[in-house]
């Protein structure tokens, strides 16, 4: 009874907060986000109170969950979560990209290009990536520790309080408020929501490994503890702001100047060094050798390419800043260890392709572990394209181009958007209870849809960066530059195009992906010609019982 | 706790390890990753010896190559500046009437105006100088102001209503209907009568009105049959060349309440080779005229002669 009342107090305790926010706020778009916060917080009141079980409470008996099974309804909702989040975030990628073909698309004020960006980044960065890196360690620190999460409840306001996170983000974009941070737009308040949210999923990760039935720690815990501790060390350096006002949505970074942008690019790169890398190759690490059916290619290796990687990633942010403000000095090192990293790099993708050794038949036969492949595939590409292009003298040419956007997105669609289909693919079927997907011929379909899409996504990127950066640097005969800036846009023209294809690709296989999860979560099965798919044996996917060591 | 067993596929040991039924296996490590990752490293060595890298006290390793980026751009801008420089010399000290007698320095004028209009023209009148409303079209033989070398130069050098400037080029139409120098059905008479000029609509009672009242407020600038005067900037009605549009509503708003566009005078701005330059640029692009005595405030006809 006590820990209901003070779970309820807290919430009421935010309504209030909130609800005075809302009255005193200083501009508009402080109050409307200060009303989702009270919403959200009357929400969390009415579930604690509502949800009790108070017979229970009276006859002084602690509701006791099933022990026997894996703590997973936070890991379905989020499976749920990063499959809504996915679309709407690729949806929004091909509206921009759009936008930039055809600008008459721009519809002013909140549908512009400059509002639709950072929705687009968020939402297929935070929203679908975290979800999925959230959902798929809460699943893997269970069965690779056999052990239930820690403290629960907190992991249910993980769930909850990342997707408040998302939507204070996406609503705060539309509306104008940003702190102009690229990845890092969320204003103070949403920060520190962040940050609240974040140790509290520390909390429950290192709290369920400490719990743990098994001697040695599996690697995708290395990778997703990484993950976890150096993106809340990331996030909070680099949101060091002072508040205009305590009921405002403006605030001004610390850091100003050089420094800002370094402290920034130290940020933005290491979002892609261990969010988009460090996280995913955790997920790669279970899903990889479970789809499979086989051991990891190499022990050794994964000791040496996890502490290479961690080491080298942090120190990589400067190439994003060469020729500019920052001392050449610096621009030196994030180069140098940008190129160090290569081999580290691909440790990661040594280990997913070789975990195939013995069984690349399935790549064959099984359309799941075909897609994980193809994002290993992809991670190596794209592992190898990015400390190229950290080379000064490559940079030169690259920087600011398209091409550096075809380089993300041959990361993003290629390595992070595979390898998360691939592990939807894998879990839906196990956390609903389903004796397989409703369809693995979808699965299919969604795998040639998503790498022509990254076909059409890539190639036109890297011909119109090239192009662009070509064109921004030619002189003429006499020693004059040749081309306006506008006529490098008017010569990308049809690449856009090409690009926006490829998205609508993307697109329509993730939306083959909404189709296959929910006929499979309502317990439909397709009539077709089987396909191989890993086994799965209901018996063994259990924790270890304490009384049972 | 180890539980090694021999994976028959690979041919390989386990670790000993199992978790949710993920063994590893102990492969040592490819040769080959590991020389390059050697390699790498190397490199990294080598490059923070040869680069400015390593950061002190007071200041950074300046590296053994003696690079800097400054260094660098400033050594491309002065190889750039080097291959200019004897077009440069040449243009500075040359009138520009005499330029069309050099095409040599033309060709090389023509390119260098090219380069800085696409800096510093383009936001207005488009990249291929085509202009929009309000902006000129610099491509056609209608010039308000003149379209010999000289003039260009001149509208160049001192733009056009430049606040400040003594020699900008100024004309200012008056507001007919804002100021009631005349009535809404006067200006729509006037209106009809203009675009009768240049055919677009047909003569009838109104415009037959509207002469009368454009003989007795219009022809001074704009001369009797409405072709233009190059003294007070009036530009040419009896064409189909129009600066912001030739419909009935935008030709009856300029009478009524007319826009008077500002370019910027770009002498206080670029140097005079520079400008000389973008006289070339805009000169070649189809409109330019040869060097005549301009009859003042008569028709001039374009005697377009494109110089190459």
């Amino acid at each position: 009874m006590v820990t209901v009342l003070a779970r309820a107090g807290l919430w009421l305790a935010v309504l209030f907060l909130a609800v005075i926010g809302v009255a005193l706020a200083a501009d508009g778009g402080f109050a409307i986000h200060m009303g989702i916060v009270a919403l959200a917080a009357l929400i969390a009141v009415w579930f604690t109170i509502s949800g009790a079980d108070y017979s229970a409470i009276a006859r002084g008996i602690l509701k006791m969950p099933d022990q026997s099974k894996y703590d997973d309804d936070p890991v379905r909702w989020g499976v749920i979560a990063t499959v809504f989040w996915g679309i709407a975030g690729f949806a929004a990628g091909l509206f921009i990209a759009l936008q930039l073909t055809w600008p008459v698309l721009n519809l002013e004020p909140y549908l512009n290009f400059s509002r639709l960006r950072p929705l687009h980044t968020s939402a297929v960065i935070f929203a679908f990536g975290g979800n999925a890196l959230i959902a798929s360690s809460f699943y893997v620190v269970q069965r690779t520790c056999r052990a239930r999460l820690a403290f629960p409840a907190m992991a249910r306001f993980v769930f909850w309080g990342y997707q408040l996170f998302i939507v204070l983000a996406a609503t705060g974009y539309l509306l104008g408020i940003t702190q102009s941070k690229e990845y890092a737009e969320p204003e103070w308040y949403v920060d520190w929501w962040l940050t609240i949210v974040w140790v509290c999923y520390l909390l429950v990760f290192v709290g369920t490994i400490v719990k743990r039935h098994e001697p040695h720690i599996y690697v995708a815990n290395w990778f997703y503890l990484a993950f976890i501790l150096t993106i809340a060390m990331l996030h909070i350096v680099n949101n060091l702001d002072v508040p205009v006002s305590f009921v405002g949505s403006k605030s001004y970074p610390l850091f100003s100047g050089v420094q800002g942008a370094l402290v920034q690019w130290w940020y933005g790169h290491n979002a892609v060094g261990f969010f988009l890398t460090a996280g995913f190759l955790a997920m790669m690490y279970y899903f990889v050798p479970k789809q499979a059916e086989r051991p990891i290619y190499s022990y050794r290796l994964s000791i040496i390419h996890f502490w290479a990687l961690i080491f080298l990633y942090i120190w990589a942010g400067p190439h994003h800043l060469h020729y500019t403000a920052l001392p050449d000095w610096a621009q030196t090192l994030g180069m140098v260890f940008s190129i160090m990293l290569w081999m580290p790099s691909w440790g990661g993708m040594i280990n997913g392709l070789m975990t195939l050794n013995g069984a690349w038949d399935k790549v064959r036969t099984d359309p799941i572990i075909r897609m994980m492949i193809m994002s290993v595939a992809f991670y190596g590409m794209s592992t190898f394209e990015g400390p190229m292009m950290s080379i000064k003298s490559v940079n030169s040419l690259s920087h600011y181009t398209d091409w550096t956007i075809g380089h993300v997105h041959s990361g993003a669609l290629g390595w992070n958007g595979m390898i998360t289909f691939g592990a939807i693919y894998y879990l839906t079927p196990r956390l609903w209870g389903r004796e397989r997907l409703y369809s693995l011929r979808m699965v299919n379909w969604h795998f040639w849809l998503a790498t022509i899409g990254i076909v059409f996504y890539a190639a036109s990127m890297w011909v119109a960066g090239i192009t662009q950066g070509l064109m921004w640097r030619e002189y003429g005969p006499d020693g004059y530059l040749v081309n306006s800036f506008a006529d490098t846009v008017a010569a990308l023209h049809p690449m856009y195009a090409l690009r926006a294809f490829g998205g609508l690709l993307y697109l329509t296989g993730g939306v083959l992906m909404v189709i296959n999860v929910w006929k499979t979560i309502a317990g439909k099965l397709r009539d077709e010609a089987p396909m191989h798919d890993a086994a799965y044996d209901p018996a063994t996917d259990r924790p270890i019982l304490a009384a049972a060591e | 706790m180890a539980n090694k067993r021999v994976d028959a596929a690979t041919n390989t040991e386990t670790v000993g390890h199992e978790w949710d039924g993920i063994e590893e296996l102990n492969t040592p490590l490819p040769r080959w990753w590991l020389w390059t990752f050697y390699l790498t490293i190397l490199f990294s060595i080598g490059y923070v010896i040869a680069y400015p890298a390593l950061p002190g006290l007071h200041k950074a390793t300046e590296g053994m190559l003696g690079w800097s980026s400054r260094g660098q751009l400033d050594d491309e801008l002065k190889s750039a500046a080097a291959e200019r420089a004897k077009t440069v010399a040449a243009l500075k000290d040359m009138p520009i009437e005499q330029l069309p007698q050099h095409p040599e320095l033309m060709r090389a004028a023509v390119a260098g105006g090219a380069a800085a209009f696409k800096v510093n023209c383009v936001q207005c009148h488009g990249a291929g100088a085509a202009g929009s409303s309000g902006f000129p079209n610099l491509n056609d033989d209608d010039w308000l102001w003149g379209g010999d070398l000289q003039a260009i130069q001149q509208t160049l050098i001192h733009g056009v209503r430049q606040p400040g400037d003594d020699e900008t080029r100024v004309s200012e139409m008056p507001a007919f209907g804002r100021d009631g120098l005349l009535t809404p059905a006067q200006i729509q008479d006037t209106t009809s009568f203009v675009l009768s000029l240049s055919g677009r609509e047909k003569p009838s009672a109104a415009s037959q009105r509207g002469r009368a009242v454009f003989e007795a407020n219009c022809a001074i600038c704009h001369g009797p049959e409405g072709k233009g005067s190059r003294q007070f900037g009036a530009p040419n009605l009896a064409d189909a060349i129009w600066l912001y549009a030739g419909n009935r509503d935008a030709v009856s708003s300029q009478i009524s309440n007319p826009r008077h566009g500002v370019m910027p005078a770009w002498g206080t701005r670029l140097d005079p080779v520079t400008i000389k330059m973008l006289a070339a640029y805009v000169h070649s692009l189809g409109g330019g005229e040869e060097f005549a005595p301009a009859p003042a405030g008569t028709e001039t006809g374009a005697e377009a002669a494109a110089v190459e």
